[in-house]
Order: C-alpha cells, then structure tokens, then sequence
C-alpha cells in the first residue's frame, strides 16, 4: 500500500475511520444533547397521554437498523411505560416481533413488572402485505389478527376486546427503517383518518430527508437517526430518570461520541480533497 | 512466502495470542443465564458471582459466531477473501429461511389456512384460534386459487397461468397507491405549502418564523421552476430554477450526512459488541460491575 495523498489508497481512509470511531467507543465519550423542536414535538405527543390511552407501537425494523432505532425504541417504550398508557406492539417487517421482545423483556419485564400481559401491552406480531396490511387494519384489526404472537385469541384478550381498528388508538408510534414504515404509516392511516388518529415517528437516517415534508401536519414529530434519538433520550431521561438514569436508557447519548469524532474525520478529508483537486487544478493550468 | 502474507500472519497470531489470554485469564466472551418464571433469560457476570445464574455454552458459541461473521464481513473492506464470502452466504440462507419460516407461521397458517379450516388448525396449530369458519370465509378461497395459479410458474408447461395472479397484485398495488400517493404527497404538500409569508403571534411578527416560511415557499416555487421545461429558463425563471438547484444540492447534501450518520451508528454499534460482548473491553452497560 502506498501512501500518497495525491492517490491515497482508500484502504488507510477505512482504516482512519476505524480508529475515530472505536476511540470514543473505548473511552466512553459521551456529549450533551439540545433537542430540537421536532424531538421535543414527539416527546409532546406521548406527554400529552393520559393513564390508559391506547398507542400502537409499530416495530418497523430489523437487526440491521438496531444502531439507531433500538434507542429509540427503548426510549419510546419507557416514556409510555411511566405514562401507564397500554401499548399494542404490531410489526411489517418480519423480524420486528424479535425486536418486540426484546424491548418487552429488557424495559417492561425488568423495570415495570407490575404491568400485566394483555393487559397493559400486547404483542400482535407480524403480517405480511406492507401497506396493505395497514389498509386493513385502519377498519378492522381482528380479521388480520385473530391472535397474538402467543396464539392467544384476540377475543381472550382483555385489551383487545373493544378494539375494532386502530381509529381507537391514540396516537401511532412508528420506529421506521423503510418500507414498509413511516411513509405507509402516514399515507394509510394518518392522513385518510387525520381527524382521529395522530402519528409521531423514528427513523433512520437515511429515510428520515424523505419524511421530513410530512411535519407537522401529516406527521405530529420526527426523530431524525441517532441524533434524534439522542435528543428525545435526554428529554425523557430529564423527567423520568432522575440524576443518574441507568445505561440502557443511554444507548442513544452514549452513541454520539463516536458520531462527532468521524464527522469531524469525513469534514477533514472532504477538506482536504477539495484542497487536493483545485491544487491539481492550478499546476495543470500553469504547465498548459 | 509475500511479504503481506507473513504481516498478516504475525497480526494474526498476535492477535490470537491475545484473544487467548482475554478469554483464559478474564473469562472473556462467556454468556450467563438464568431462570425467570420458567424461562431462560440472559444474566450478568455478577448474578453468576452471586450463584444465582449459570454458564450458557450455546449463548458463548453465538457470541463467537456473532464476533467472527462480523470480522468476516469487515475483511471485505481489505479486499474479496473466501471468509467474507462464506459470511455473506450464510446471511443470505439464514434470512431467506427465515423469511420462509415467519411468512407460513404468521400469515399461510392463521390469514389463510386458518380462515378456510378453522378447526383442523386449531386441532394442531394454533390452539387459541376460533374453531368457527367467518360468515364470509369462502372469500378466502380466491387469494388460495391465486396462490396457487402464482405457484404454477414453477411448471415447465402452463407457466402463463401465473400472470394472471401478478397482473392482478400490480393493478390492486398500484390503484391503492395512486390514491395514496395522491391525497398524502399531492395534496397534502400542496395544503402545507400554503403558509403566512408574515407569521403573527399574539399579534406580534414572529420574525424567526417568518424567515422558515418565506425560505420554505420560495425554495418550493423554485425547485418547481427548475423541473419546469414548458418555458426556455431564461429571465426570471432562469433565475428561479437556478436558485432551485442550489436548494435541490442543500437537500442532497442534507441527504448524504443523515446517511453519514446512520453508516457510522452501524460500524458504532458492530464495535461495541466487539468491545463489550466479546473481548469486554469495555462495560457500558454495567453488566460486570465489581471484576
């Protein structure tokens, strides 16, 4: 491998990165969080809940996403669990009960045991159908969902007895990494029922540029990627936490460290490239 | 022997060296257990200290496993080896029956197996599922014949059998979308588009958001100028479209870092696992508290 700037092997750039990113993860780096307006816009919006409301929580996502969306998805978890709302968890993506699982026996089974399955919360698990899935269920839920992802009968449920479609829910949270998610979410449910259901949603990233048209009339709040997810863990963290919240409900704040470090890295070296190509630019002028 | 080879051999057997002293001396990679109401759960190493958790031999292999696929997928970026290939097939077998597996389970059985033979499933599937056939249950009828005239592709001979089935799921997705598309992304952006150049608050200019509205209307106008092609783009409307393009390269750029951001949380979180499950380096979770 050469090192030469003028043709630096990209090689030594991946290896560049791989050092900034692991620095913070080894030495825990971690910064404070301002959040913005669209953060404090979802935190609005489940705030505003009361005891008993009914959220359908729709998992959207797969291992691949979990870097960012996990965060989130505790974090929503949590601010619902302290808000005693009762959460219907439903997924488009076929891994997305997993990760209901997983946020079922990490939050709700480990730190709020008093809450009682079918109950408080619910796990109808996956459909296949993307949109259409939801097409069906803003009418009727129980021909989509005779069970849970236990094989209990819908009707045995106590939480589900009178929930004929998902016009009862309060509020939709969606944890997007694609399609099917946030989009389909707004397109299907919140915007054909805008008068009776309200959609706040995370999502990654990379989908986030295409949702953000949708705020705030279609969609009540983002959160943006990691960052968003950083903002809103603050927010709830702030009231529900006290001084000293416990790692899991950090994963998101803790992620930034390695977050400024490379972007600091990516700003250099566009820098640097830049400088690089008008220099090339110049001596060929000059030997012309 | 080349000189990389022998570099990376010395890497490599560094690097092993010490992997076995991580493992044999801190007890590294090693997975604890314990029983939750009947259940196996995940423990800490301080349950284990506490004898109240046990060592998973299955849970340690999948975090070799995990640990392993992950350096096997990270050598691609180094360049093409057998052990990256090896990585990404079994990925794409293993989600492919996945796939397979959760599809029959969570929708053939109770959307649709369930709906025309209500009791039989039950009998051996799904025991909370109602005996009782819908009033309407021969409707489900039509999504099987369709399945299986879709199957039908598969035969060397009536294979046109099976257009009939997609021709029917492009007309139903793409009506359903039409509408979609046009209440929420049409019209629905052309009612938020309309906004108050000059915002009042209790009757007070909110200049602050003023700014965001002229900004958001003129970047919208502009934008739309620029994919305007019935007028030459000259004068104003020149002037428009080419501050339409600036606007369209911000939000490209806008649209690069958030996807910046989203590839560095995945290399983040696949090195904390590195770091924290595997050879615990780290411990943010606080999983080993007082070793």
């Amino acid at each position: 491998m050469r090192f030469n700037l003028d043709n630096i092997d990209r090689r030594w750039i991946f290896l560049m990165m791989l050092i900034t990113v692991a620095g913070p993860i080894l030495w825990q780096l971690a910064f404070p969080e301002i959040p913005t307006p669209y953060a404090r816009a979802v935190f609005d919006a489940i705030e505003s809940l009361k005891p008993g409301d009914k959220v359908l929580v729709a998992f959207d996502y797969d291992p691949a996403s979990e870097a960012e969306l996990g965060p989130m998805a505790t974090d929503f978890v949590h601010h619902c669990c302290e808000k005693k709302v009762k959460m219907y968890f439903i997924s488009l993506w076929p891994v997305g009960p997993v990760m209901v699982q997983d946020a079922i026996r990490n939050i709700i089974e480990a730190d709020y045991p008093q809450m009682v399955y079918g109950q408080d919360y619910v796990n109808l698990g996956y459909k296949s159908g993307y949109e259409g899935v939801i097409k069906v269920i803003v009418t009727d839920l129980r021909t989509l969902y005779p069970t849970d992802t236990r094989g209990n009968n819908i009707d045995q449920i106590p939480m589900c007895r009178d929930v004929k479609n998902i016009q009862s829910m309060k509020l939709i949270v969606d944890i997007s990494a694609g399609y099917a998610g946030a989009k389909e979410w707004t397109q299907y449910a919140a915007v054909p029922y805008a008068d009776k259901m309200k959609l706040v949603s995370g999502s990654t990233g990379v989908q986030s540029p295409q949702l953000f048209p949708y705020l705030p009339d279609q969609m009540v709040g983002l959160l943006g990627g990691i960052k968003g997810a950083a903002e809103y863990e603050k927010l709830v963290n702030d009231k529900y936490s006290g001084p000293t919240p416990s790692p899991k409900y950090q994963e998101a704040i803790r992620r930034m460290g390695p977050q400024l470090f490379a972007h600091l890295l990516m700003i250099g070296l566009i820098i640097v490239g830049n400088v690089l190509y008008f220099t090339q630019r110049r001596r060929k002028g000059r030997s012309r | 022997m080349k000189t990389e080879t022998r570099i990376w051999l010395v890497i490599f057997v560094l690097a092993a060296a010490c992997l076995a002293w991580d493992v044999g001396d801190r007890g590294a990679s090693r997975a604890y257990v314990r029983e939750v109401d009947g259940r196996v759960a995940p423990a800490t190493v301080a349950d284990y200290v506490a004898g109240t958790a046990q060592f998973s031999l299955s849970r340690t292999i999948g975090i070799w496993v995990a640990a392993l696929l992950t350096l096997g997928i990270f050598s691609f970026l180094y360049r093409d080896n057998p052990f990256y290939k090896l990585t990404e097939s079994i990925l794409v077998g293993v989600s492919a029956a996945y796939w397979m597996v959760v599809a029959y389970w969570d929708v053939l059985i109770p959307n649709l197996f369930g709906k025309i033979w209500p009791g039989w499933i039950q009998s051996w599937a799904m025991p909370g599922l109602s005996p009782q056939r819908d009033e309407y249950w021969f409707v489900y009828l039509v999504p099987l014949a369709l399945g299986i005239m879709l199957l039908w592709r598969l035969s060397p001979r009536g294979s046109w059998i099976g257009l009939w089935p997609l021709a029917f799921s492009i007309g139903a997705t793409a009506g359903l979308r039409l509408v979609a598309y046009f209440q929420a992304d049409f019209l629905g952006q052309i009612r938020s588009g309309i906004m108050p150049l000059a915002f009042f608050k209790d009757s007070t200019l909110d200049v602050e958001r003023s700014i965001e509205n002229i900004v958001l209307v003129t970047g919208t106008i502009c934008c739309l100028a620029y994919f305007f092609f019935s007028f030459e783009h000259k004068g104003t409307i020149g002037r428009a479209s080419q501050i339409g393009v600036w606007v369209l390269m911000i939000t490209f750029g806008a649209g690069f870092g958030y996807t910046v951001m989203g590839r560095i949380a995945l290399l983040a979180i696949r090195l904390e696992f590195l770091f924290d499950d595997w050879l615990w380096l780290i411990d943010p979770s606080q999983r080993r508290l007082g070793m």
